[in-house]
């Protein structure tokens, strides 16, 4: 019942965020969303999530706030638009191409019901160490997806650093 | 801190000065039980970064820069991936997360995980406020 309270509150806010006339409303809005979220979280049981949930919200808002609202960069469209979206269908048809074959040898989704999960949940504390079972999928059991989540962090600070740097190394000299 | 003329009024620069340093323990708290309670790596290094964004915001963008400046951040980062990176080589060669393991509660129970932990909170942390910086600086060029 809270449930689908928050997410008719979250539906009406995220509504909201898109129809404000002017941009500061809208991101108040967008910030109400994600507060519903967090608590959605905390009413399904998942308090790893609504603690991260929260804290990535608040810095978004803030950045949201102070760094573009001032004044919007300008967008570049025109230029080789054909280019661009010759070779990002290209590289769709690769990689459902590729994606079929890799399918195929995988079993059925959620043909064997918590045949992994169940392994997680019975054995984890002995085999981990840890009480925190959140914490032992992600950092013990996955430990490689957090090594692919952070690579990509890092492609991101990297990807943000060169779009916004004061000058081209060439217009220096 | 000077009470200078950039940031914002007294009040909130005040209450910044009560609050930030209660605001980077707790982050360092998070990060360090991320294994034993709920937080983790990811979470505490964004509560770190918001102690830094919240003195940025207060004080202007001098004050916070002279304590951590933008190439010292990308320095960090750079740091905690690889290091992130030699602990994943780690579990790769041995076949196990190797560790020490005495008790279920401790800070030393789990392994290499509270070390990969940290340089979760250290890559997220620097680089979510670098990102911060870029953005910020790039705005207040155009004016």
């Amino acid at each position: 019942m809270e449930l689908h309270l928050i997410l008719l509150f979250m539906i009406l806010a995220s509504v909201l965020a898109v129809e404000a006339r002017d941009l500061i409303s809208s991101v108040i809005s967008l910030s109400a969303v994600g507060l519903g979220l967090c608590l959605a979280f905390l009413i399904l049981k998942a308090p790893n999530l609504a603690i991260t949930q929260l804290v990535v919200e608040i810095l978004c808002v803030v950045v949201l706030i102070r760094a573009t609202i001032k004044k919007d960069l300008p967008l570049v469209r025109d230029g080789r638009w054909f280019f661009n979206t010759i070779s990002t269908a290209l590289f769709v048809v690769c990689f459902l191409a590729f994606a079929s074959f890799a399918l195929k040898e995988l079993p059925n989704f959620g043909e064997p019901v918590m045949r992994v999960s169940g392994e997680y949940i019975a054995n984890s504390l002995e085999k981990t160490g840890l009480k925190n079972i959140v914490t032992a999928i992600a950092l013990n059991f996955r430990s490689y997806d957090a090594l692919g989540e952070a690579a990509i962090l890092f492609a991101a600070i990297i990807a943000v650093l060169a779009i916004t740097r004061k000058t081209g190394r060439i217009n220096e000299k | 801190m000077k009470n200078n003329q950039t940031g914002m009024t007294l009040i909130v620069k005040t209450i910044t000065r009560l609050t930030v340093g209660l605001i980077l323990v707790y982050g360092i708290y998070i990060v360090l039980q991320g294994h034993i309670s709920p937080g983790g790596g990811f979470a505490g290094g964004v509560i770190i970064t918001l102690s830094f964004v919240q003195l940025m915001l207060a004080f202007g963008k001098d004050t916070a820069l002279k304590k951590v400046n933008q190439a010292k951040c990308i320095f960090l980062s750079g740091v905690a991936a690889f290091i992130f990176l030699i602990l994943a080589v780690c579990g790769f060669v041995t076949g196990h997360s190797p560790g020490f393991r005495d008790g279920h509660s401790t800070f030393f129970s789990a392994g290499l995980v509270p070390f990969c932990d940290i340089a979760i909170s250290v890559l997220v942390g620097s680089g979510l406020f670098v990102i911060f910086l870029a953005l910020v600086l790039l705005t207040q060029e155009q004016e």
